[in-house]
């Protein structure tokens, strides 16, 4: 069944839409992740132009989110505290990140710094987490299948003032470190064009040491604010948002999450980080080789003012 | 069976197109079996029956006659980028604004164009896709680029020995229109050669539009971008309400 989307302009097939947000909600349901980072190449690949691929998986991201956060809350493995801290930083994050994006577009580079942004930090945050899920993995395997306890150095993280408390996560820090994580994430996610889970995922873990399960159910909360500002911005700005397309992935997408929410449960943590950082790994070694690769066709066509 | 036949010998019939005046001795009378192409939600491709007749007063001329026909998408200016290796990685280096390139070009013609139609001809009516893109001398190679790309994407097209010449009087075609269809109005040229020389020409227009939800949706997003945007988030979480309370009513049951 063909689909004509009235703003991409390309008529593509409708279950193949369904398909890829299933795919990319099962995986928002297991890692935390908004999927933005998988689905907006996967469009790419399908002949959507890049600024409506873009723009709509935004408004995809905040689906597939919701409804993974439901789940979550559900499980109340959601730290709300720690989300708005998060947020907060976001935001301002996020605003700043599209004044830096306006101005890389002017330049005319903004294709190679987002793939050099996705390449660096995709790559980064891929072996980190490789390396360490596997040490636990094997730290698991000797200490007869019980979990060691978290490590009680948390450096400088305790160390600074205006502290908190996050039940849910059993933390007690400033919120001096969320604040700046959500910062980060928020800034990278305006001028990378996706939730940014995949970055604030790990930063949750290994800088802010909140337990896996409730990082998960945290991050999409967070995500969907994000995004829904950037569709938001997308739409007002640059009129790239295409509902038709939104509506099928997100349709796929929300039943993925369903799913994928049931999974990430009933599996182990580290079981969990080892293939998210295998799936990053993977997305960020295409990107490197396309930036790496003389590609077949050296010349590219864009339209003046991106659409 | 002869229902049918009888539906589709309907959807056959001309739309007439009168010619104009001119006051060359042979006219193109032409027909079109849809002069508006419609983008409905399921919209995917379009074959458009191109025909016609050569209408003449004198008495048919000895040497063989040649018809080209030219469909072309509304032009737009475009930004070619060129990549080039640089500390190890492919960036975009050069850039060059193409003046106009239509979105879509097809050329159909009743022989091949290189015994048809001449260097010269091509250059004074602009038939072949490469005289459709306009550009400064200076930046050959970034609109060779558009017509590598374009035609690569299925965009710019030729088919040579398409149409079909009867009798020296009727001659038809189809071209077809991709998926990937622009609005707009989309310039449908008939051109009549004798001896390499376009002994008439004639021209009309295919109107391509959106209608129905894909009309409103692209106006809305247009007009009132910011309705636009909360309708699209509140789809989402609608969507993600829903998936989330059915799953819970099928996990109960």
């Amino acid at each position: 069944m063909q689909i004509y989307l009235p703003i991409a302009e390309v008529s593509v097939n409708a279950f193949l839409l369904l398909g890829l947000g299933g795919i990319v909600g099962i995986l928002s349901g297991m890692f935390g992740v908004g999927g933005g980072f998988l689905i907006t190449p996967l469009l790419f690949f399908i002949g959507i132009p890049p600024a409506v691929a873009v723009a709509t998986s935004a408004n995809q991201i905040v689906a597939s989110s919701f409804s993974g956060l439901l789940a979550h809350l559900k499980r109340k493995t959601v730290d709300l505290r720690m989300g708005l801290v998060l947020l907060v930083g976001g935001l301002v994050g996020a605003g700043l990140g599209v004044i830096v994006f306006n101005y890389l577009r002017s330049l005319g580079q903004v294709d190679l710094l987002v793939r050099l942004c996705y390449v660096v930090f995709l790559g980064i945050i891929g072996a980190l987490m490789f390396v360490e899920s596997l040490r636990a993995l094997q730290r698991a395997r000797r200490a007869g299948g019980v979990i060691p306890a978290k490590r009680k150095h948390r450096g400088w993280v305790t160390a600074l003032p205006l502290k908190m408390r996050f039940r849910t996560s059993g933390l007690y820090i400033s919120v001096i470190p969320p604040g700046l994580v959500g910062f980060a994430v928020g800034l990278l996610a305006a001028i990378m064009g996706v939730g940014g889970g995949f970055i604030m995922v790990p930063a949750m873990i290994y800088i802010l040491h909140m337990p896996t399960k409730v990082v998960i159910g945290t991050s999409l909360f967070q995500i969907i604010f994000v995004a829904a500002f950037t569709t938001l911005l997308h739409a007002t700005t640059n009129q790239t948002v295409d509902m038709a397309l939104a509506l099928f992935l997100l349709v796929g997408g929300v039943i993925g999450a369903q799913f994928g929410t049931r999974i990430g449960v009933k599996m182990k943590a580290e079981q969990l980080r080892i293939l998210l950082a295998i799936l990053v790994l993977a997305v960020c070694g295409k990107l490197a080789l396309e930036l790496l690769l003389q590609p077949s066709e050296l010349y590219s066509i864009a339209n003046p003012g991106g659409n | 069976m002869r229902r049918l036949l009888a539906l589709l010998a309907l959807l056959w019939l001309p739309i007439p197109v009168e010619a104009q005046p001119s006051v060359v001795e042979e006219d193109v009378v032409l027909g079109l079996s849809q002069s508006r192409v419609r983008i409905t939600t399921n919209f995917d491709g379009s074959e458009i029956l191109i025909f016609g007749a050569i209408r003449r007063e004198a008495p048919t001329p000895d040497s063989e006659l040649d018809v080209i026909i030219a469909v072309a998408g509304p032009s737009t200016p475009v930004v070619v980028r060129k990549k080039a290796r640089r500390w190890g990685i492919w960036i975009n280096t050069e850039a060059a604004e193409i003046r106009s390139a239509p979105s879509l070009y097809a050329v159909a013609s009743s022989k091949p164009l290189s015994e048809i139609l001449s260097e010269q001809t091509d250059t004074i009516y602009r038939i072949t896709a490469p005289r459709a893109v306009w550009t400064l001398g200076s930046e050959k190679e970034f609109a060779e680029a558009v017509l590598r790309i374009r035609r690569d994407q299925g965009l710019y097209t030729r088919n040579e020995s398409s149409v079909e010449v009867a009798e020296q009087t009727l001659f038809r075609t189809s071209v077809s229109m991709p998926a990937n269809l622009t609005e707009g109005a989309y310039r449908t040229r008939v051109f009549l050669l004798r001896n390499q020389q376009v002994v008439s020409d004639f021209e009309t227009v295919i109107d391509v539009q959106k209608v129905g939800l894909e009309r409103f949706l692209f106006n809305l997003s247009r007009e009132q971008s910011l309705i636009y945007g909360l309708l699209s988030l509140a789809i989402a979480i609608a969507a993600g309400w829903g998936a989330s309370a059915a799953f819970r009513i099928l996990n109960r049951g």
